[in-house]
């Protein structure tokens, strides 16, 4: 005798299995329509292969197996396709489902099936295809397809193969029936599942003590054979997978994974003598055992019933007093679930049609409050503390309902059976594993979302930092031209020659200056476009939030999400404006240390002043200008704006005061230089006298290449607007939100592009 | 026809929290009539008055909560907690006692938790404690148990026993020190002098006369429920396991400092009482097997400190009180390794 264990818990609710094993496996007269629903199995629902009107044989394929986890479905017997529409089907949230509608023509006329004598000459593949093939799925609860379990990956070797023969749920005998008439199919199936597992060293069948007969045929036809037939006591939930795995070998399933990962596959006998019948036989799942069985009916046994035959088909052929019955349970008292309406189908996971009559199955009384007698816990099969998690899912404390494992829950609701307040347990945990599995998604998406965001500002912030790193690299770079240049005219100075002419440093000095990677413009027109883009946001947001005020003024969750999304749009608009400013300002900067290095290069004194001052006059129109546009308009801009004006007001006095100052004492160029040169702190040498002679040369110098950088820049304004309007038209096209800031884009190139023309036309 | 949606399971097993409940009444009889042989009716007027008083307060505030009275006294927990106070209560209390006791037992320390099942603390020990220390005079007079009374002297007839309970009117000479009080007030003797010469003693068999039987009787009817699968033997047998084994190591070879023998603490003062009716409370205890044995074995330890170093003679209620704190700590410390798991929750928590 083969050494089992025990499990922790477990309950013993009275049998009820003497009123329908008592007499053989019957069958009973065909019903006038089946059903077959397209989804009888864990995974994805079938797709149907016939079309109404069509006439199928028995044992056809009528709908096909979508993906590795789902199963085919074939017709039960020979007839004609009425339907493919929704129909109630057995599922515990009570729905409808697609299923195909059969009407039987009597005939049985069987479809062409292929046998096979000897299965170890095929290709385990071919077994396997054939297994799935045949639309086999689990046939003891949840259905999961049987071809799946016997596939396990390469890396797992499966040392033991159970075959659960348990049936420890009250009332329900087909696999016991099934295992007293079919042992040596039963057998046969086992070795064959053990082939195609690469034969495991361990093949068991697990049975309870309460099935003598069973055990004694079994036994019979498992001798000399691999196949050992263990016999442990009854205790409700042996039976469950994990509970039966612990049992015959000792070992638990780790939370969370499969038993393949422990080297253990389990099968139900129902689906090892389908998958030998379907392999030696070429018989598709078309029929299975089920127990009939009630107070309500007069008659109560197993029989042997195609797939998709009514329930009430069957209960009216066993003596069925409706009236006496106030709930139909599919599967047993303790996992089983009820329907509302007798019209559901068998399917494949069939195993119990119960009919209680009320006094068999009262209605619970009401619940009373949990005195923590700890019953629950003692009979919990997982070692859960079934009176903590009903206290947390009453208070909806999901962290610790995880905590405590509510997972590990396999709702074979033993707790609930010895609770003596009649707290319905189960319930709340199936309420709750819903409802964490429901946030649990949420949670996944916003996770996702907030790793996007996070990403972009990231982004966004590097961008930054690079641009930031740029601006201050240029600042040295311009520095260092300006110091090169003035060793230079000190070196070159007294010598009277210039070894490099001035121009060349002044190149050399923008190239420095001038950031590598970026077009400030593009850049600019991003910012531009997201400013305006943020604008019109807002606009957006507000109109809503004043719509949503006037018609609907009550809905304050509303108008307060409203009022969120446009204060996250004005903070957007914010963010846009100072990033656009502070570029500008860089910008505007390098540009004026560009210049300011030039001038200092290649103009007098003098002239540098008189060209700051014109400068500064332009760029104060241009801002006055703005300002005024700005003013008309209400941006919020307006009051940087006025400060920009007044600081270049400020700047432009100073340089024309200097201006004055220094064409009053034009007689010693040096000391105006000295003088006027002093916002720049740098003292240039009398090397500026001596610079003079190149500076002819060199301003002609600069204008060549002023004009041909004209002629450049036009060029690639050009090509920017090209590229602008495609994006325009793209956005306009697919009605893009971005449109208006593509628009606002498009028509600020053609303004400079104009200008630029202007620019040109003068100079040439 | 469109049938009921009921989801699994449809089985139950026969009985109820109220039937649980009568149980452990029933349980309680042995003790009751014992307690009655040796001390006088006084008990039961105990008992008839926490129980009218207690059920009383419980349908009151019910009324109050808006629940459905009968329903939840259905539950019988409040004459749980009612038979478990008298039992407590030295029997002859005055009626106001036994009033204030139900007061605090039913509505503070368990309607205004919530119900039953929402208390951390056992009712009728709170009850008792706010007695013991708002009443000590009253609380600490129990009566003389029937072998010890002097010659010619009877218990108290019921007329005395009501006159004495509601009009004040005291008995002659019915109290007497008890076993703990005697051992404690010890200064010199021997045990086994002390056993020889006090009628508390001598006239008993192990640990004082009619306390041991009492303790015996409850005994009986915790095994008696113990059969019945009210509860588990963890809590129970883990508090009397540790007792005994305190007192054993302190028992000093019987000196005028002993403590007293192991046999001694289990079948004095409350101990049966507390080990089978209270420290088996679920509501108030740990959760776990694991956690009971821990709950039950510190009940134990605390009961004889309580009794050997602290100023109460006898220790049952502040001990349960003190580990009805420490219940969730245990519980959190002591959660079962659940299937397929390497550990139990500590790794996680
Ligand atoms: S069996 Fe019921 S009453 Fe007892 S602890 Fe569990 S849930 Fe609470
Ligand atoms: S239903 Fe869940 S909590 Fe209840 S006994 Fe079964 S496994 Fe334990």
């Amino acid at each position: 005798m083969r050494k089992v264990w025990d499990i922790h818990g477990g309950v013993h609710p009275p049998e009820s299995k003497t009123q329908s094993n008592h007499c053989a496996i019957a069958s009973i007269e065909l019903a006038e329509e089946l059903v077959l629903p397209l989804s009888q199995h864990i995974g994805a629902p079938s797709t149907a292969v016939v079309t109404v009107g069509d006439r199928v044989l028995k044992g056809q394929l009528i709908a096909e197996a979508q993906g590795l986890i789902s199963a085919p479905i074939h017709a039960s017997t020979s007839g004609t396709v009425t339907a493919i529409e929704q129909r109630p089907i057995a599922h515990p949230s009570g729905m409808t489902a697609d299923c195909i509608v059969l009407k039987p023509d009597g005939l049985e006329e069987w479809i062409e099936i292929d046998a096979c004598n000897d299965y170890k000459a095929l290709e385990k593949t071919e077994i396997l295809a054939k297994i799935r093939g045949a639309g086999i799925s689990g046939m003891g609860g949840a259905g999961f397809p049987a071809a799946v379990k016997l596939n396990p990956r390469p890396n797992q070797k499966i040392t033991t193969l159970i075959l659960n023969g348990t049936e420890c749920e009250p009332y329900i005998t087909a696999d016991d029936m099934l295992m007293r008439e079919h042992a040596n199919e039963i057998i046969a199936g086992a070795l064959l599942l053990a082939h195609l597992l690469d034969n495991p060293s361990e093949i068991l069948v697990g049975i309870e003590d309460n099935k003598p007969e069973a055990i004694a045929t079994m036994q019979a036809a498992a001798e000399n054979t691999a196949v050992e037939i263990v016999v442990f006591p009854t205790k409700y939930p042996s039976g469950g997978e994990k509970q039966l795995i612990e049992i015959v070998t000792g070992k638990q399933v780790p939370s969370g994974a499969l038993p393949a990962s422990i080297g253990i596959v389990v099968q139900n006998v129902g689906s090892a003598f389908a998958a030998w019948r379907a392999v030696r036989f070429g018989e598709p799942l078309i029929s299975r055992v089920t127990t009939v069985v009630g107070e309500s009916l007069a008659l109560q046994r197993n029989i042997e019933v195609p797939l998709g035959t009514p329930i009430q088909h069957i209960l009216q052929q066993h003596g069925w007093q409706q009236e006496n019955a106030a709930r139909l349970i599919i599967g047993g008292p303790m996992m089983g679930y009820t329907v509302e309406s007798p019209l559901v189908p068998v399917v494949k996971t069939t195993n119990c049609i119960l009919a209680p009559s009320r006094q068999e199955v009262p209605e619970q009384p009401p619940a009373q409050p949990c005195i923590r007698c700890g019953m629950c816990a003692e009979a919990c099969p997982a070692s859960l503390l079934p009176q903590q998690l009903f206290w947390f899912a009453q208070s909806e404390n999901y962290e610790k309902l995880r905590e405590h494992d509510l997972f590990d829950c396999i709702e074979c609701g033993a707790c609930s059976y010895v609770c003596p307040s009649n707290i319905p347990l189960v319930q709340y945990y199936r309420a709750s594993k819903s409802e964490i599995r429901i946030i649990d998604a949420d949670k996944q998406k916003s996770d996702r979302a907030r790793v996007r965001f996070e990403a972009r500002k990231a982004r966004i912030e590097q961008a930054e930092a690079e641009k930031e790193a740029k601006r201050v690299a240029r600042k040295i770079a311009a520095e260092q031209a300006k110091r090169l240049a003035d060793e230079k005219k000190a070196l070159a100075g007294p010598q009277g020659t210039a070894t490099t002419t001035s121009s060349e440093l002044a190149d050399k000095a923008s190239t420095a200056a001038k950031p590598t990677d970026v077009d400030p413009a593009t850049e600019l027109a991003k910012l531009e476009r997201a400013l305006s883009s943020a604008q019109s946001r807002q606009e957006r947001a507000t109109a809503s939030l004043t719509d949503m005020q006037r018609e609907d003024p009550d809905n304050t969750a509303r108008i307060e999400s409203l009022q969120a999304r446009l204060k996250q749009a004005q903070l957007k608009v914010n963010e846009a404006e100072q990033k656009l400013g502070s570029f500008k300002a860089a910008q505007n900067s390098v540009v004026a240390t560009e210049t300011i290095i030039k001038q200092k290069l290649t103009s007098s004194p003098l002239e540098q002043l008189q060209k700051s001052v014109d400068t500064i006059g332009k760029r104060l129109t241009t801002a006055r200008q703005k300002l005024a546009e700005a003013e008309a308009a209400g941006t919020p801009t307006v009051e940087a704006l006025r400060q920009g004006v007044a600081k270049l007001q400020q700047k432009l006095d100073t340089s024309e005061r200097e201006l004055v100052e220094a064409k009053a004492a034009t007689s010693t160029a040096s000391e105006v230089a000295t003088e006027v040169n002093s916002d720049h702190n740098k003292t240039l040498s009398a090397a500026d006298i001596a610079i003079e002679k190149a500076k002819a040369k060199a301003a002609a110098q600069a204008n060549m290449s002023d004009t041909e950088k004209r002629a450049a820049q036009l060029t690639s304004l050009q090509s920017r607007l090209t590229k602008a309007r495609e994006r325009l038209a793209k956005a306009e096209a697919e009605n893009n939100e971005n449109i208006d800031a593509f628009r606002i884009g498009v028509e600020k190139l053609e303004v400079k592009l104009a200008e630029a023309k202007e620019d040109v036309k003068e100079k040439a | 026809m469109a049938f009921i949606k009921i989801t699994s399971p449809h089985a139950h097993k026969p009985g109820n929290t109220g039937s649980v409940m009568q149980t452990v009444l029933l349980a309680t009889l042995p003790g009751i009539a014992v307690l009655t042989a040796f001390f006088g009716p006084g008990t039961l007027v105990n008992i008839l008055l926490t129980s009218l008083f207690c059920l009383a307060f419980e349908a009151a505030f019910l009324a109050l909560r808006k629940k459905r009275i009968a329903f939840y006294l259905k539950d019988y927990s409040a004459l749980v907690t009612a038979f478990l106070l008298a039992l407590a209560l030295p029997p002859y209390a005055p009626w106001w006692l036994i009033a204030t006791g139900s007061l605090f037992a039913i509505v503070i320390a368990k309607q205004l938790y919530g119900g039953l099942g929402y208390n951390p603390f056992n009712p009728a020990m709170v009850g008792y404690i706010v007695l013991l220390i708002s009443f000590p005079l009253e609380m600490s007079s129990w009566p003389a148990a029937s072998p010890t009374l002097s010659d010619g002297a009877q218990l108290p007839g019921i007329i005395a026993t009501l006159q004495q309970v509601f009009l004040g009117v005291p008995i002659d000479g019915y109290t007497g020190a008890t076993p703990l009080d005697l051992l404690k007030q010890n200064q010199s003797q021997l045990i086994s002098d002390l056993y020889a010469n006090t009628s508390a003693f001598n006239q008993g068999r192990w640990a004082g006369a009619g306390w041991e039987w009492v303790n015996l009787a409850f005994l009986g009817g915790g095994i008696f429920l113990l059969y019945k699968k009210i509860f588990t033997w963890h809590a129970p047998i883990a508090m009397l396991a540790s007792l005994g084994l305190l007192a054993a190591l302190f028992y000093d070879g019987g000196s005028s400092t002993s403590s007293g023998s192991p046999l001694f603490h289990w079948l004095s003062g409350a101990t049966m009482l507390g080990a089978f009716f209270i420290v088996t409370d679920p509501v108030t205890s740990a959760v776990s097997v694991r956690g009971r044995l821990i709950y039950g074995a510190l009940v134990g330890a605390l009961v004889f400190i309580i009794r050997v170093w602290g100023n109460y003679p006898d220790a049952m209620a502040f001990a349960v009180l003190l580990m009805n704190f420490a219940a969730p700590f245990i519980d959190y410390y002591t959660k079962p390794r659940t299937y397929g798991h390497k550990s139990g929750p500590k790794s996680q928590a």
